[in-house]
């Protein structure tokens, strides 16, 4: 199979099969990236996971990333591999502020630590998470530190005086 | 006749730490080894040949640390030994960059040594937060712990962690043994 046909089959598939929840697909030297709707995901991963043709059975990487001040303010990108397809496949999911995402942990059980980074450094809430909390900073830490408002030098305490004063 | 108990009878039997200090402080004999040049040079003699480190790292200036201490390099011959606890060890090697998640950490270790004690601030993360001025990382170790010697390098090389031991073996031959210093620490 050439990398165009499996192209064929990554976008084909999602798109025949969730034609409302697709917001748009991008194809970029071979790479699929689906951008879905927040409700769908769940129905989505299940989907990608159980295909006979998709067999997308390991979760590489669940990151965050803030497009603050731009509305809604996060993305949750998942990178997807089948091991046995040898295919890869990134889904996106726009996330609003204060909103939650339906956490992948169930259909693959690595999300789990992804998704707390996820958790620690934007505050994006996964939920159904069974163990939601901080996973590099301390846990009495406050605020998410790679929210594009938070000062890149950090606030101002003991452990740095050429930090940004708090208010 | 008047039995006459003797002052430092309950020192010598380890009864009181208060007593043993009491004794020690008013005792003629001991203050006159105290002020004694060749006692001075003697205990620091002592102190300076025999540091033993704690075995602690934090990030890649640990590796040169172990280096260090390995056969090509060999802190051993300057009786440098790695001490698998704080309790034994003289001397931290703050040895790469301390986040602020560790630094509570790093204070209960230098607060677990006995005195005296003292530190080096291996690298350029450990001496002033190096190139990471960030919002996760202490802005030097003199701002958790007193620091001794500084040395610079990004990890330093063994021989530049050995050159800091045996700097801090000049600052010993220059103490006071008989005095601990009291150090402090930049932050207030």
């Amino acid at each position: 199979m050439t990398p165009v046909d499996k192209a064929h089959i990554l976008v084909n598939k999602i798109q025949d099969n969730f034609r409302h929840d697709v917001i748009s697909t991008v194809v970029f030297r071979g790479e699929v990236t689906h951008i879905i709707e927040k409700n769908a995901l769940k129905a989505v991963c299940n989907f990608l996971k159980d295909d006979n043709d998709l067999r997308m059975n390991c979760l590489v990487d669940v990151a965050g990333v803030d497009y603050s001040p731009s509305s809604p303010r996060f993305e949750v990108v998942y990178h997807l591999y089948s091991i046995s397809k040898k295919h890869r496949l990134r889904l996106k999911v726009k996330v609003g502020e204060g909103e939650g995402v339906p956490s992948v942990t169930g259909i693959w059980s690595g999300a789990d630590w992804p998704e707390r980074e996820a958790y620690d450094m934007f505050g994006i809430v996964f939920e159904g998470h069974p163990n939601l909390k901080r996973i590099y900073m301390p846990e009495e830490w406050e605020g998410h530190p790679l929210r594009k408002d938070y000062p890149l030098r950090g606030y101002k305490d003991r452990y740095n005086p050429y930090g940004v004063e708090k208010e | 006749m008047i039995l006459r108990k003797n002052p430092i009878e309950e020192s010598v039997l380890f009864t009181s730490l208060e007593n043993i200090a009491d004794a020690l402080r008013n005792n003629s004999i001991v203050n006159s080894i105290r002020e004694n040049p060749v006692t001075e040079y003697v205990v620091n003699w002592g102190r300076a040949g025999a540091i033993w480190p704690m075995t602690f790292g934090l990030a890649c200036c640990a590796i040169e640390m172990i280096a260090a201490g390995c056969s090509r390099f060999d802190t051993d011959r300057f009786g440098i030994v790695f001490r698998p606890s704080p309790r034994q060890s003289d001397v931290m090697v703050v040895a790469g960059t301390m986040t602020k998640k560790i630094a509570p950490a790093v204070k209960r270790l230098y607060d677990q040594m006995p005195e005296p004690r003292w530190v080096i601030a291996q690298g350029g993360c450990a001496s002033a937060g190096g190139p990471y001025n960030t919002y996760s990382v202490v802005q030097g170790t003199d701002l958790v712990v007193p620091v001794d010697v500084y040395i610079p390098g990004c990890p330093p090389r063994p021989e530049a962690l050995m050159f800091g031991f045996l700097q801090l073996m000049e600052k010993i031959r220059s103490e006071n043994p008989a005095m601990l210093t009291q150090r402090k620490i930049t932050y207030k």
